[in-house]
């Protein structure tokens, strides 16, 4: 009886102790040897693998950066911060990118716009916006679908009243919601701005107001009044330059659709 | 003759009527864990046959060499854990240093079969069922394989399930389970077609 469970203990012990033993020596002969730079660069990053540095992930960014083959302030949601970590750990000396916020040109509403169609079908804003250009009665706005939501990294936009809001302060400016967008109305604008257009719709004026009640006519009334020939008027839809706005808030006073918005009040 | 016959035979038994994943519910984790695409099904597939094939390699003439001579047949299942868990681990740090890209490409699937119980299954059922080395092997390649076609199978079913509209109540593991009941029930037809392959 004792004998019986002494043999089981020695042979699974003798086992146990056998695999142990193979896996020690094969962890130490079959070593790979690891890039310590690449490590330190890894746990530097964010790791929010957001994609905005044009590289797969945190790990393929912090192995190009590395092997020299990226710069180091490529890294949108680190900003500052990740940069200047990364060049104090290769020894170089970087100018800093500053990152922006991801903004949605629409103010497309449920009450602003009408539907000309009841779309039944995969829920994507591409699969959507491929029948008629959506169904929302203007083809340039949001689909309010939300596959800017679904792509976001951070969480930081959902879609409220068929209209995608972007927070900004989730927002780590990587982008991925701008290539996404069909609708190319998502744009990048600095973290500072305080005013900016609310609507991408490039028809003339009546039919942008017909499809629309809070649509940019086209009426240059802001570039006209900017003091700092900021706004420009183009394809029917004003645009500001935001390296020439300085915040000064004319253009919303004077916007008769209320299409140019303040973003600290909203 | 015979004998390829009879391995012709414990092959497609075990990939279509045996079906580890679809007719005996083993490794049910993976299957539903890593199908949402196929190419993901396939390299967690290709891995497992690999694996299944390692492991009766070892855990065999274990079982016929050490266990049964001492008399200690009722330890096989801690043992072969152990065998089964330390052999990926190996196999994990000689691919990293030797096959980098392989190693890249099966990736988290390696050590996530550590704990399948899809591979334990297929070791003590070739005990069980009395094969000898090479049928072992053969059942082996032929759980494999039935684990990678239901793998390929489920993923496109649900790819469809993906692009369909679902009650709500049912949206996401629900729908999933149902799917992978249907499929089960369809590989139930299977049963009694390799008794008649060579009639």
């Amino acid at each position: 009886m004792v004998e019986n469970i002494l043999t089981a203990l020695l042979v699974v012990g003798v086992i146990g102790v056998l695999a142990g033993v193979l896996l020690a020596v094969a962890s130490h002969f079959f070593k790979v040897e690891e890039d310590e730079t690449v490590k330190k660069i890894r746990e530097a990053l964010p790791g929010a693998n957001c994609g905005a540095c044009g590289y797969a992930g945190c790990d393929s960014y912090a192995e190009a950066v590395a092997q020299g083959k990226a710069e180091p302030n490529l890294c949108i949601p680190g900003a500052a911060a990740v940069a200047d970590k990364l060049s104090e750990i290769l020894g170089v000396s970087v100018e800093t990118k500053d990152s922006g916020v991801a903004f949605v040109a629409c103010n497309g509403t449920c009450e602003a716009t009408s539907k000309k169609a009841v779309y039944e079908g995969i829920e994507t804003c591409e699969a959507s916006g491929m029948l008629f250009g959506g169904a929302s009665s203007c083809i340039y706005g949001c689909v309010g679908c939300g596959d800017c939501a679904a792509v976001c990294p951070v969480d930081a936009i959902c879609v409220r009243n068929s209209l995608a809001h972007v927070n900004p302060e989730l927002c780590i400016g990587c982008g991925k919601c701008v290539k996404t967008c069909p609708k190319h109305i998502i744009s990048i604008i600095p973290k500072n701005a305080t005013t900016a257009v609310m609507c991408s719709n490039k028809e003339k004026g009546a039919v942008a107001r017909k499809n629309c009640k809070n649509a940019c006519i086209g009426c240059k009334k802001c570039q006209l009044n900017c003091p700092e020939n900021a706004i420009t008027v183009t394809n029917n839809v004003a645009v500001i330059d935001y390296s020439k706005c300085s915040g000064c808030g004319v253009c919303i006073d004077n916007c008769p659709t209320k299409c140019i918005k303040n973003l600290n009040k909203a | 003759m015979d004998t390829f016959k009879s391995l012709v035979v414990i092959l497609m038994s075990s990939v279509l009527v045996n079906n580890y994943v679809l007719n005996r519910f083993l490794g049910i984790c993976p299957f539903l864990g890593v199908s949402k695409k196929l190419n993901q099904a396939v390299g967690m597939g290709i891995s497992v046959i690999f694996v299944m094939l390692v492991a009766t390699a070892v855990t065999w003439p274990i079982q016929t060499f050490i266990l049964e001579k001492f008399g200690l047949e009722y330890t096989q299942t801690i043992v072969f854990i152990l065998i089964i868990a330390a052999l990926v681990q190996f196999i994990e740090i000689v691919l990293k240093k030797f096959i980098p890209s392989l190693h890249k490409s099966l990736g988290v699937y390696l050590p996530l079969i550590t704990t399948n119980c899809a591979v334990l299954g297929v070791t003590i059922n070739n005990i069980l069922d009395g094969y000898n080395f090479v049928e072992s092997m053969v059942s082996s390649l032929g759980c494999g394989l039935g684990f990678l076609l239901a793998m390929v199978i489920f993923s496109g079913v649900r790819s469809l399930i993906n692009e369909s509209k679902i009650p709500q109540a049912l949206r996401g593991l629900p729908v999933t389970l149902i799917a992978a009941s249907f499929v089960s029930m369809a590989f139930f037809g299977f049963a009694g077609i390799v008794d008649n392959l060579f009639a």
